[in-house]
């Protein structure tokens, strides 16, 4: 497939895009495992959540 | 009525006095137009060009960073809420503080404008159309930045982020005071359209702007 | 399943980790097969192949903007309905829309080099683009200096209504002011009209960023919800150290 005489631009467009997409998601992931771990931690402490005990 | 005269008279008296910051935005509108020719560079053509565009943007800063003692000193020393708590519906409570901060802080700007456009080497005939521009546009900066400013007095963080809240939020008026500025002064678009348009942002800025400053009031500080 | 189950961050929780399989699946075929649309696509006969960005840059310019309805909708939701994940449904948006006017603004001065000369054109719509993405900076701003999540949510909700209010006339004033300033030439980024051939990637792309947008949306909402949770556990743990 032929990109033209501006394939740079073009592979640079696709690259950011790629990049700020999978920032996003890493951002996600991240976050979600770091909350995970810490409610985890909490939970092992044996702090519990008012709706939790009253359950 | 006449709670909202003696919440206006109250806020003019308190700008004027020594804390206050009426003439402080003129003195600060003053400054950045001296500051413009140092960093433009001498050429009276091209200030002449730039003119009203360097006029609006200090006007519009002078504006913002004036902003920040529209509720702050109330709200620190209590009478936001005891402004919140009266029998005035909160939405003219605001209106009112905000008609005092144009007419202290504004109004100056307007003022002094022909007097700094002398400096830009802006035509003589256009200085007064150009504080015309400013004297429709300004109350829609005050009313605009009164959202910004409620928003912010709400989070205890003022400066900056007041002025990042509000800025892309004036860009019409800014856009459009311009537009009319530089009609009034080259004559190759007529000035009638562009400024019936800021007069009309002006006027759906009032409204818009003690609405939206109640609710931030209201939702930030309950 | 009623929308009322939604209400509740538990059970929404569950919702969340059933669908979001689906919804990844989805995203990763729409993808497949937009992308090999995409640039399999013939050459714009002006603009030869630099109207591959266009399947970037047009999904990213209208997720922008969705992202920011979605912020006023959820605005109406916390101010007005008092829904309890309205404001966590506007927090999660903001960063998801920013990010994609972002890229729309970058793939629009890529786009814009090798088409207009220029790395940066002040046409209406790119400044368009510009002036929401400093909005949503503005709104990004109030969430991070906010001390209580409660709180910025309030204050976040009032400025994503105004923006929305605001968004015709900004839209408005920049495309007047562009008219004012058009240099002889016009610019126009896709040409008069879309050619099938590339309408057809086009929207395919679209759905698949679109569905992107929804899949990492709901996956935030967890996130922030998980942070709200362990923000009142750590309270509460606060207070029974001192009890």
């Amino acid at each position: 497939m032929s990109l033209g005489p501006h394939a740079d631009f073009i592979v640079a467009a696709y690259a950011v895009t790629l990049f700020v997409v999978a920032a996003l998601i890493a951002w996600v992931l991240l976050d979600y495992a770091a909350q995970r771990r810490v409610l985890g931690n909490l939970e092992e402490l044996g702090v519990t959540r008012r709706s939790q005990r009253e359950g | 009525m006449n709670m909202l005269v003696a919440i206006l008279v109250r806020d003019m008296r308190l700008a004027v006095r020594v804390g206050g910051g009426a003439f402080m935005g003129a003195l600060f509108f003053l400054i950045v137009i001296t500051m413009m020719p140092f960093a433009i560079g001498p050429d009276l053509a091209l200030l002449a060009r730039i003119g009203p565009a360097i006029l609006w943007l200090g006007a519009l800063l002078a504006s913002l960073l004036a902003l920040d003692r529209l509720f702050a000193t109330d709200h620190d020393d209590g009478s936001l809420d005891l402004l919140m708590m009266g029998q005035v519906p909160l939405e003219l409570t605001v209106a009112a503080k905000a008609l005092a901060h144009w007419l202290t802080t504004g109004l100056p700007l307007v003022v002094i404008a022909p007097l700094l456009g002398l400096m830009l080497n802006i035509d003589l005939h256009a200085l007064g159309w150009l504080a015309l521009t400013l004297a429709a546009g300004t109350p829609a900066l005050t009313f605009i930045g009164l959202i910004g400013a409620a928003l912010s007095v709400a989070l205890r963080r003022g400066g900056l982020l007041l002025a990042v809240l509000v800025l892309p939020l004036t860009v019409p008026v800014l856009i459009f005071g311009v537009a009319a500025a530089n009609a009034a002064i080259a004559g190759s678009t007529p000035f009638g359209p562009a400024f019936t348009i800021l007069c009309a942002l002006s006027l759906f800025s009032l409204v818009l702007g003690p609405i939206a400053a109640t609710a931030a009031l209201r939702h930030g500080l309950e | 399943m009623a929308v009322i189950d939604l209400a509740n961050p538990t059970r929404f929780l569950r919702i969340v980790d059933r669908v979001l399989p689906w919804l990844i699946a989805t995203t990763v075929v729409l993808f497949a097969v937009g992308l090999y649309r995409a640039l399999n696509a013939p050459d714009d006969y002006q603009q030869g192949a630099t109207v591959k960005i266009m399947f970037l840059h047009v999904p990213a310019a209208w997720l922008g903007m969705f992202g920011w309805a979605l912020m006023s909708i959820a605005a109406l939701g916390t101010l007005v309905w008092r829904h309890p994940l309205a404001d966590v449904a506007g927090k999660a948006a903001a960063p998801i829309g920013a990010a994609f006017t972002f890229i729309c603004l970058v793939t629009g001065s890529l786009w814009g080099r090798p088409t207009w000369g220029t790395y940066w054109v002040w046409d209406a719509r790119l400044t368009s683009m510009l002036v929401l993405l400093l909005l949503y900076l503005g709104v990004l701003a109030l969430y991070w200096t906010a001390e209580e999540p409660g709180r910025g949510a309030r204050a976040a909700a009032i400025l994503s209504l105004v923006g929305a209010v605001n968004l015709p006339i900004i839209k408005f004033s920049v495309d007047w002011w562009n008219t004012l300033h058009q240099p002889a030439s016009v610019f126009r980024l896709s040409g008069s009209t879309i050619d099938p051939s590339l309408l057809t990637p086009l929207l395919i792309m679209a759905l698949a960023f679109t569905f992107l947008f929804v899949t990492l949306h709901l996956a935030v909402m967890r996130n922030e919800i998980l942070r709200r949770r362990v923000r009142s556990m750590r309270l509460m743990q606060a207070q029974e150290v001192r009890a």
